[in-house]
This record gives structure tokens, C-alpha cells and sequence, in this order.
């Protein structure tokens, strides 16, 4: 108690005069910038999970063979979510003599609960948004059903025993799928009307779903009540598992946004760092005065602890409320940009900031505080005697693993978090033996300079140790915001690159052999440049190393998926523009024939394959066993038509396959599919625009995140450069006072402190450069699936602007000590 | 060498007191061999030219360092027998400085700076002891002053409101008015002898200033290390 009070009137008086100043600001520019961008980011994520919901039509979906428990809907309201069920079956439609087999979704008012469905007057014309479902008695058709039945709208149609009227032709709902599945044409209808139908009858397979939608907190909750209480036979789906051409899109996204979060825990680390360090040596007369007078090294170490604690508490409300404002002008400011309101922010980064800033404190403030303690009483009478060295390894270590916990609770990306401390600690090193360097140095070279030079030189020479941890501190406060830009640009131009205006969003389907050669034609003759055609044949895998599918548990759903579903086998000579080899070789002309195969690195994931392992297929009731040859890493926001089992040409020989195609069609070329579909019945045509449409959102919206994310980061750490080197400025104000007293003109001393911290930043920023690049080409290569673009930019703004913006920083924080009357700096020594 | 005035009311007793650092040209002994005693109430000069080892047998005797060999005691307690916290306990109990560059905290206030020894002993009256000391040393009106905006004079005398306000039975004052000129350092030496025959503490002042040394009751010469005559 005695210890608290003194320690809080201590920390009153300190920040009264100023003294506690430059740590408080600190702790507020890091809080600041943590919330800020967390807050953000969180918003932005969320904003991309709701996008990319739209293509499940809801955030949690729960198919089953079987009608479906009310109690699920039950539950669900109760959690203030919103709910629909939908019925899906395959039946024959019948207009008159002709019909044509369907999938009838039935769909209840509300659906659907995320994304918009789009209908159009005519087939494959211009399409728009509805908010509503079919009215009782209508029927909304896929487009190739009406072509094939030649339906005008009003015409009656026959489903079962009921009869409806083809109103509008379905041109997109969001859960209508990627992956070829549903092969036959979607007719939406009204729940209301499924009676009537009288196709649901006991025994009738079909395929009934919940869809579930609401906040985070709410989803999450319900989420882990349905998975406790779901059925057997009852899949539960989740954005995660919906298109991987989004997944590959969102999850990048959200690892830059992760990335830009720990680039500002490490800002905001060394923001701390040098104030606690300042807080340390501005206390080191008091702690001996006070010793002097009585006080006790627990008592000294107490009231430290308590007086860091209590700025933090300040620190952390103020922090957060610049924090919140700033990512709200953000929001502001993109307003026009952003299409749709943003999510509102969570308050987790606040505790985030918080843990960070306690973690930093901690790590940061305990070794000099440690230190602090054994300040000897000595030390009123010889202004010299400094503490004695202790073993402060294990202090520094745990101020390291702070860090760690700290951005490894809020990332939980362990490979991030991995790459950027490892090469954070390298190039904190490589600063550490560079910072020894340049001291070393620059005794020797003071000879040789002008005044100003050897003033400023002697300066980092004499303050050995400070200058070493100065150049660590800009070093890699330059190479966080470096590779922040690194990783940007290739993320940006990749972006950019693979999903240009020229994207495939339509896929030509069960191209028979034979029709091929008219096909393209065909697609000539309206304008439409052919694109390669790929084989593709359907299979069954039937066992993996002699183990047949039925006798093997799988980890995962996904894994169980591959192993039970159809899977879709081609084959190709060469790889695929979209894939990279990851493992084992290509074959070459001489494996064609041989039974290999080459399988994408989440077939591999999923059912744990390493190369050498055999895999059997039922290829249209042939066996056929091959041997893993490959592992290919697959681009598939690229959109062009890519698989997950390549074999060698020739192997499949013997199958009767079809082939499919991937076009990039206008309006214009997209009319020109009315007359594909009558002229090649068996071709389905599926649209895939509306998914092109919600990954370029999340695209756009994700880019836009990551400048703003980026510019507020170099804000923060221009700040955080400034708050290191008003860290310094006790030092200098007794120095110049001194120079001045001498004769020294201002102009003098402040060349001299120009040249220092020029020194130092010029120093700080190449080896930051080295260190961004390295780590950049590390990221990008590892975790973005990026091609790295060296960029001698990088070097470029690491050398010259981290002179200039360390030069100019130490300029202004220095600008003070030089212009005070030297009288008032000697009498405050 | 052996001092003659040891008596039964020792405030102060060092013995065989020796001090010896490392240095480039091998182990230099700075203090040599140094006893004494010093009765309550006693004021005692030490002096010395510079380097004499004036201000390391000030900091030994009261505690601020530790000898290589020979122990000292304050009010009967012997340092030696204690670690740096036990020593600070009975510096806090027994001691006050007054130093020649003053050690005021520039963060504090004049009042703030006084009350600090006070509040480290725990005391509520801190603010008005403090304020009371102040007075005395006829700062009454510059309680809320930092010390920059103090003259040096007025400095020292804060130094000395806070050495006194815990009304220590030892007062240690290392070259008191070596900063200031020789009017304003006459002035403080008035106030420290005043405030110390006031207050009935021992008085233990280093100085080179034979001037300042002759108000002192006795005279202890430091001659390279050893107490000369």
C-alpha cells in the first residue's frame, strides 16, 4: 500500500514535469497503432468472411439426407440468427412432350441469408439483383432448362403433380457451387409449393439444409452447440470449405492484415523499449537518492513496477480511443470506396494492445529496472558509478518469448509468426555487430572529418552501448515497414497479374470428343477465341496403398470427400501455367503411359500422401493403380481449369472421357451460348462470374485494406522513430550546452547531431533493407505463394530514407536541447 | 593511527577503515588504515586536498560503500554486519547528506523534493514537516519552484531543508558551499551550523576550505590516504 501510494504521487510528479513524458507517449503511440490497425483489420476480415459467405448463402449451412430436427432452427433464433431451410431434389420437368432432367431447390422466405440471388428476362441476358423468392406458384429456371424446353415466361411448367409458371430465368443464387457437381440445371421454387409436388414422399432422396446466419459471437456459439448436437450423416459447412478459388483470395488477405498487425506489435516493442530504457536512465539519480535516503532495493524495484503499471493502465484508454478514431477516419475516408458498410470493429484489439503493451513493458522496462535496483548509493557522490552489470540474458529472454506469446496469440499463424521472428532476431544481430562496427568506426574516423563530423562521429563513439541499441531500434523499426511494403507490392501485383479483366468466368462442361472441332468453330464464328481443352474423366478412388477406401479413417471431412466422391481426372504432358512443383518430378516423354500420377498439395494434406504411395482408382469400372510422382501447388484464384490428379498422356487411354473448357465471355459472347446450348445439347455451360465478381470484392477491398493499413503503419513508425530518438535528447542537452558555452554556433552542433543520426539511420536503414528483402523473399515464397520481385527500391528507401527520415527525426528531437540558453542545461545537470 | 576522543556516546565509530581498487597499474589503495569516533552532537571536519580519499572515507563512514577491510558503526550498529538494504535502513533512521552539487530531482518540486525523505520513511505529516523546513531555510515562498528555476544558493538551501527535515542524529555534508560563490557559501555554512546546533545532530563535513573546516569543533586532516595530523 505505502509502496503504491508513493509510487502513484511519484508517477503524478514525473508526468507533471514532463519527466514520464516520452515513455507515456510511447505507450500511447503503440496502444494507438495497435488498435488502430486491429481494429481495422477486424473490420476489413470481417467484412471478407461476409463476402465470402455470400457463397454459401449463409454462414453456417447443416446438409442432411433427412428432413431436419426444428430444434436446430429453434436454437438458432434463440441466438438471434437468422434461419431458412432449403429442399433440394433431382426430378424431370415437363412442358408439353418435352422434358428435361432438374435440380428443384425449394426455398423458404428470407433465403438467401447471405449474397443475392440475380435473375434475367431472357437467357444469358443482362441479369439483376432481388431480394425476394419465387412467389408461391412460380418457377425461376436455370437458363439451359428453359433453351431446352423452350419456355417463354408465363408458361406453364409440370414438376410432379404440381403445375407452376415459369416466371423468370434463374441467372444466379449464391450456393449454386464451383465444382461442377449439380450438373443439372437449378429450378428455384417456393417451399410453399413442395406439397403440391407430392415428390417428397418417405424413402425419396433428397437433400435437406439448414442455412444459419448472424454476428460472429453468435455464429461461433451456435457453431459449437450444433457440432455437440448434430446428427450422424448431418455435414456441417462453413465458409471455409466453400470455393477454394476464394479461400486461396481471403486467406492471403487475411495473412498480409496479420502480417501489417505484427509489423506494429514489433513497432510498438521498440517504441516502449527505448522509452522504458529512458525511463531507467532518467531514474538512476533518484533510485541512489532514494537508496541514500533508506530506501530499499524491493522498495526501489515496487515502486518502478507500480509507477510502469500505472502508465500503462493511463496509456491503454488513450491509446485505444486515438485508436478507434483513427481507424474510424479510415473507414471515413474509404467510405465511397467500400461498397458495403464495413462490419463494426470488435473490442478484442484492445485487449490485444493491452497484453502487448504490459508483454513489452515486462520485457522491455525489466531488465533496465532489474538493473535500476542495484543502482549504488555511490552514485550521489560520483555522478559515474553506474550499476553493475548483471546477468540480464534470462530478462532479455523473457522479454523475447513476451513478444512471442504476445504475436503469436494474436496471429496464430504459427509459420508468420516463425519467419518474421527468426528474422527479426537475425537482423536485431546483424544490427547489434554493425552498431559495434560503426562505433568502432567512427573513433577512428573522427580523425579525418570536420568539426561537425568528429563532434557528431565522437558522439556515437563515446555513447557506445546507446548508439549499438539505437541502431538496433531504427534497424528494425525500418525493416518491419519495409517488408510490410515488400510483401505489399508482390501481393499487389500478383493480385493484379491473376486476376486480370480476362479471367475465365465461364466453364464449358461434358464436351464429347467428337464435338470439339465444331465446338471451336463454333465459338469462332461468334467471336469467341477457343482456349485449350482438357480432358477429363470421372473416377472413384477405391484404395490407397492396397488399403481399400472403406477400411481407412480419415482426420478430415475433406479428407473423407476426396476418398468417397467422384473426382475429376486429366491429363497433361506438361504443367499446367497455374502449378508449381513442390515435390518429386514432372514426368518426361518416356513416362507417358506409366501409371503415375501427380496430385495438388491439398489432396496430398488431406490424405496425409507422400510421394511413392500407390493410389487405386475404379476409372468407369476398371482398376487402376498408380504411383504418386508429384505434388503440385495450385493457383486456383487464377480461375483457368486446373485439377487435383494429373496422369501422364496416354495412361487413360482406354476411357471414354469428355472434355471441358474454361472462356472469358462478355455480355455479347454470353448471348452467344443461347445458341451453343441448343446446338451441343450435351455441353453445360456454368457461370462463374458472380464467384470472379465476390473474389474481385474481396480483392479490391483487401488491396485498398493493406495500403491504408501500410500508410497508417509508416505513420506509426515514423512516430515510434521520433519517440526512440527523444529518448535521447537528455544526453544532448547538456552536451550542446557545453559546445555553445565553447563558442560552438547552433549551426555547428546541430551538424554535429545531423551527422550522428545520419550515421545511424544510414547504418539502420541498408541493414533494415537487407533484412525486409530477406525476409520478404522468405514470406513470399513460403506462406503467399508469391514470385519474388527483387526490388533495388527497397535498398533505395532503406538507405537514403533512413538517413534522411533519421537524420531529420533526430534533427527535431534535438532541436530543443540546442536552442535552450546553455545556462538553464548546465544548471539542470 | 588511533583517535584519542573515543568515549561511551559514539555516534560514529569506524576502525582500521582501508579502501583498495583495481587499476591499470595494479590494486591502489585509497584510503589506508583510517579510525575514529565521533561523539553525538560533535561536528567534525575532514580535510584534505583533492584526491586525498576526503569524499571515499565520507562515503564509507556513511555507508554509501564498502570498505576492503575494517568496519564502521552507526549509532552502534555495525554497517559491515548488514547488506546494501539493511545499510539504507539505517542510513533512513540515522542520516541525512547535504552534497556539493546539490542532488535535487529536477522532476520534483522544491516542497516535493523535501518531503521525499518522509514519505520514504512513511510519514503522513510529510507535506507540512516539509513546508515547515522549507520555512526555515526561508524558502517559504518557493515551495512550487523546480530547481531550475532556483538559484544555486537557494538549491543548496532546499538540500539542506531536506537533510535536516528528518532530524537525523548525523549529518553528513560533502563540500556544502563548494559550488557557490563566497558570499551566498557563507550564507548556507550560517544555516547548516545554525540548523545543526538547533537540531543537536552530529555534523560530519568534508571540505578543502580551511575557512569553513575552523567552525567546526575538530579537525581530521586526510593526507594520501591517511589521517595526518
Amino acid at each position: 500500500m505505502r509502496v503504491a501510494v508513493f509510487a502513484l504521487r511519484n508517477l503524478w510528479r514525473d508526468l507533471k514535469s514532463g519527466d514520464s513524458a516520452v515513455l507515456l507517449a510511447a505507450l500511447v503511440v503503440a496502444v494507438a497503432s495497435l488498435t488502430a490497425v486491429g481494429f481495422f483489420t477486424s473490420r476489413i476480415a470481417a467484412g471478407v468472411r461476409r463476402q465470402a459467405s455470400a457463397v454459401l448463402a449463409a454462414d453456417l449451412r447443416l446438409d442432411s439426407p433427412d428432413p431436419l430436427s426444428p430444434r436446430y432452427f429453434a436454437e438458432a433464433r434463440a441466438e438471434g440468427m437468422r434461419v431458412c431451410e432449403e429442399v433440394s431434389f433431382a426430378t424431370a420437368l415437363f412442358r408439353g412432350e418435352r422434358s428435361q432432367l432438374a435440380a428443384i431447390v425449394a426455398v423458404q422466405p428470407g433465403y438467401p441469408l447471405r449474397g443475392r440471388v440475380r435473375v434475367s428476362a431472357t437467357p444469358y441476358g443482362p441479369a439483376r439483383t432481388v431480394e425476394s423468392i419465387p412467389a408461391p406458384g412460380d418457377a425461376w429456371l436455370d437458363p439451359r432448362a428453359v433453351l431446352q424446353l423452350g419456355l417463354r415466361p408465363g408458361d406453364p411448367l409440370q414438376i410432379g403433380a404440381a403445375t407452376l409458371r415459369f416466371t423468370r430465368v434463374l441467372d444466379y443464387r449464391p450456393d449454386q457451387g464451383s465444382g461442377f457437381v449439380n450438373l443439372a440445371p437449378t429450378v428455384l421454387i417456393n417451399a410453399h409449393d413442395l406439397p403440391a409436388t407430392a415428390l417428397i414422399q418417405p424413402g425419396s432422396r433428397a437433400t435437406y439444409a439448414a442455412l444459419f446466419a448472424g454476428d460472429a459471437v453468435a455464429v461461433a456459439k451456435f457453431r459449437r452447440w450444433l457440432v455437440a448436437n448434430k446428427r450422424p450423416g448431418e455435414t456441417l459447412r462453413e465458409i471455409d470449405d466453400t470455393s477454394r478459388q476464394l479461400q486461396s483470395a481471403t486467406s492471403r488477405a487475411n495473412r498480409f492484415l496479420n502480417l501489417a498487425s505484427l509489423a506494429t506489435v514489433l513497432l510498438g516493442a521498440v517504441a516502449v523499449a527505448m522509452g522504458a530504457r529512458r525511463y531507467a536512465a532518467r531514474h538512476l539519480d533518484t533510485v541512489a537518492l532514494m537508496k541514500c535516503m533508506g530506501a530499499s532495493q524491493a522498495f526501489v524495484l515496487a515502486v518502478a513496477i507500480v509507477e510502469l503499471l500505472a502508465l500503462a493502465l493511463a496509456a491503454i484508454p488513450i491509446g485505444a480511443l486515438f485508436g478507434y478514431l483513427a481507424q474510424a477516419g479510415i473507414v471515413w475516408l474509404l467510405r465511397g470506396v467500400l461498397r458495403e458498410a464495413l462490419p463494426p470493429a470488435s473490442l478484442a484489439p484492445v485487449a490485444v494492445a493491452a497484453a502487448t503493451v504490459v508483454a513489452m513493458l515486462a520485457g522491455a522496462a525489466l531488465p533496465p529496472l532489474l538493473r535500476l535496483r542495484r543502482t549504488p548509493p555511490l552514485r550521489v557522490l560520483r555522478g559515474e558509478a553506474a550499476p553493475p552489470p548483471i546477468g540480464l540474458w534470462l530478462a532479455y529472454l523473457l522479454a523475447a518469448a513476451a513478444l512471442f506469446a504476445t504475436l503469436w496469440l494474436m496471429v496464430r499463424d504459427p509459420a508468420l509468426v516463425l519467419d518474421v521472428s527468426a528474422g527479426a532476431i537475425g537482423v536485431g544481430l546483424a544490427l547489434s555487430v554493425a552498431g559495434l562496427a560503426l562505433v568502432r568506426l567512427a573513433g577512428r574516423l573522427r580523425a579525418s572529418v570536420g568539426v561537425a563530423w568528429r563532434y557528431g562521429l565522437a558522439n556515437v563513439a563515446r555513447r557506445g552501448a546507446s548508439s549499438v541499441v539505437q541502431v538496433v531500434a531504427f534497424g528494425l523499426g525500418l525493416m518491419v515497414l519495409l517488408l510490410l511494403a515488400v510483401v505489399r507490392n508482390d501481393l499487389l501485383s500478383d493480385w493484379r497479374s491473376g486476376l486480370d479483366a480476362k479471367a475465365p468466368n465461364n466453364y464449358l462442361i461434358n464436351i464429347r470428343p467428337e464435338d470439339i472441332a465444331a465446338l471451336r468453330s463454333y465459338l469462332r464464328a461468334q467471336g469467341i477465341e477457343p482456349q485449350p481443352m482438357y480432358p477429363m474423366i470421372r473416377a472413384r478412388m477405391t484404395a490407397i496403398d492396397s488399403r481399400p477406401v472403406g477400411t481407412l479413417h480419415f482426420a478430415s471431412a475433406r479428407g473423407r470427400a476426396f476418398a468417397e466422391r467422384e473426382q475429376n481426372l486429366t491429363w497433361s504432358a506438361g504443367l499446367m501455367p497455374d502449378n508449381t512443383l513442390v515435390a518429386g518430378r514432372w514426368w518426361s516423354p518416356t513416362d507417358a503411359a506409366k501409371p503415375l500420377v501427380s496430385i495438388s498439395t491439398e489432396y496430398r494434406d488431406a490424405l496425409h500422401l507422400r510421394i511413392g504411395d500407390r493410389i487405386s482408382f475404379d476409372v468407369a469400372g476398371e482398376n487402376l493403380t498408380v504411383t504418386v510422382a508429384s505434388v503440385r501447388k495450385v493457383r486456383w484464384d487464377s480461375f483457368r481449369p486446373n485439377f487435383f490428379l494429373v496422369f501422364p498422356p496416354r495412361l487413360l487411354d482406354g476411357a471414354a472421357g469428355t472434355y471441358m473448357t474454361a472462356l472469358h465471355l462478355d455480355q455479347r459472347g454470353r448471348a452467344a451460348l443461347v445458341g451453343l446450348v441448343r446446338r451441343f445439347p450435351s455441353v453445360s455451360v456454368f457461370d462463374v462470374e458472380a464467384i470472379l465478381a465476390q473474389i474481385r470484392a474481396i480483392m479490391d477491398r483487401a488491396s485498398l485494406a493493406i495500403q491504408y493499413v501500410f500508410l497508417f503503419t509508416l505513420a506509426a513508425g515514423v512516430v515510434v522513430l521520433l519517440a526512440a530518438v527523444q529518448a535521447t535528447r537528455d544526453e544532448r542537452r547538456y552536451e550542446s550546452a557545453i559546445l555553445r558555452t565553447l563558442g560552438a554556433s547552433r549551426q555547428v552542433v546541430f551538424k554535429g547531431v545531423a551527422a550522428e543520426f545520419t550515421a545511424l539511420g544510414l547504418i539502420a536503414g541498408t541493414l533494415g533493407a537487407g533484412g525486409a528483402s530477406l525476409i520478404g523473399w522468405l514470406l513470399a515464397r513460403r506462406l503467399f505463394s508469391l514470385s519474388y520481385g527483387f526490388d533495388p527500391l527497397v535498398w533505395l528507401a532503406g538507405t537514403i530514407g533512413g538517413a534522411v527520415l533519421v537524420g531529420a527525426s533526430g534533427m527535431l528531437a534535438a532541436r530543443r536541447a540546442v536552442v535552450t540558453p546553455p545556462v538553464e542545461a548546465l544548471r539542470d545537470d | 593511527m588511533q583517535d584519542s576522543s573515543k568515549e561511551e556516546t559514539a555516534v560514529l565509530e569506524a576502525g582500521g577503515l582501508t579502501k583498495t581498487v583495481a587499476s591499470p597499474e595494479g590494486p591502489l589503495t585509497i584510503l589506508a588504515d583510517v579510525s575514529l569516533s565521533v561523539r553525538a552532537g560533535e561536528t567534525l571536519a575532514i580535510v584534505g586536498a583533492s584526491g586525498a580519499g576526503k569524499s571515499t572515507l565520507l562515503a564509507l563512514l556513511a555507508g554509501l560503500d564498502t570498505p576492503s577491510s575494517g568496519r564502521v558503526a552507526i549509532a552502534g550498529t555495525d554497517l559491515g554486519a548488514l547488506d546494501e538494504d539493511g545499510r539504507a535502513a539505517v542510513r533512513g533512521r540515522y542520516v541525512g547528506f547535504v552534497f556539493q552539487s546539490f542532488r535535487l530531482i529536477p522532476a520534483l518540486t522544491a516542497l516535493e523534493n523535501v518531503m521525499l525523505p518522509l514519505e520514504l520513511a512513511g510519514r503522513s505529516d510529510a507535506r507540512a514537516a516539509a513546508a515547515a523546513a522549507l520555512e526555515s531555510v526561508g524558502l517559504g515562498a518557493r515551495l512550487a519552484h523546480y530547481p531550475r528555476q532556483l538559484s544555486g544558493g537557494e538549491q543548496q538551501r532546499v538540500a539542506i531543508a531536506r537533510a535536516f527535515v528528518t532530524r537525523p542524529r548525523l549529518l553528513f555534508a560533502d563540500e556544502p558551499t563548494g559550488n557557490l560563490d563566497t558570499a551566498t557559501g557563507q550564507r548556507i555554512a550560517d544555516l547548516l551550523f545554525g540548523l545543526n546546533r538547533d537540531a543537536g545532530s552530529t555534523l560530519i563535513l568534508v571540505t578543502h576550505d580551511r575557512e569553513l573546516a575552523a567552525r567546526c569543533a575538530r579537525t581530521v586532516v586526510i593526507d594520501a590516504g591517511r589521517v595526518g595530523s
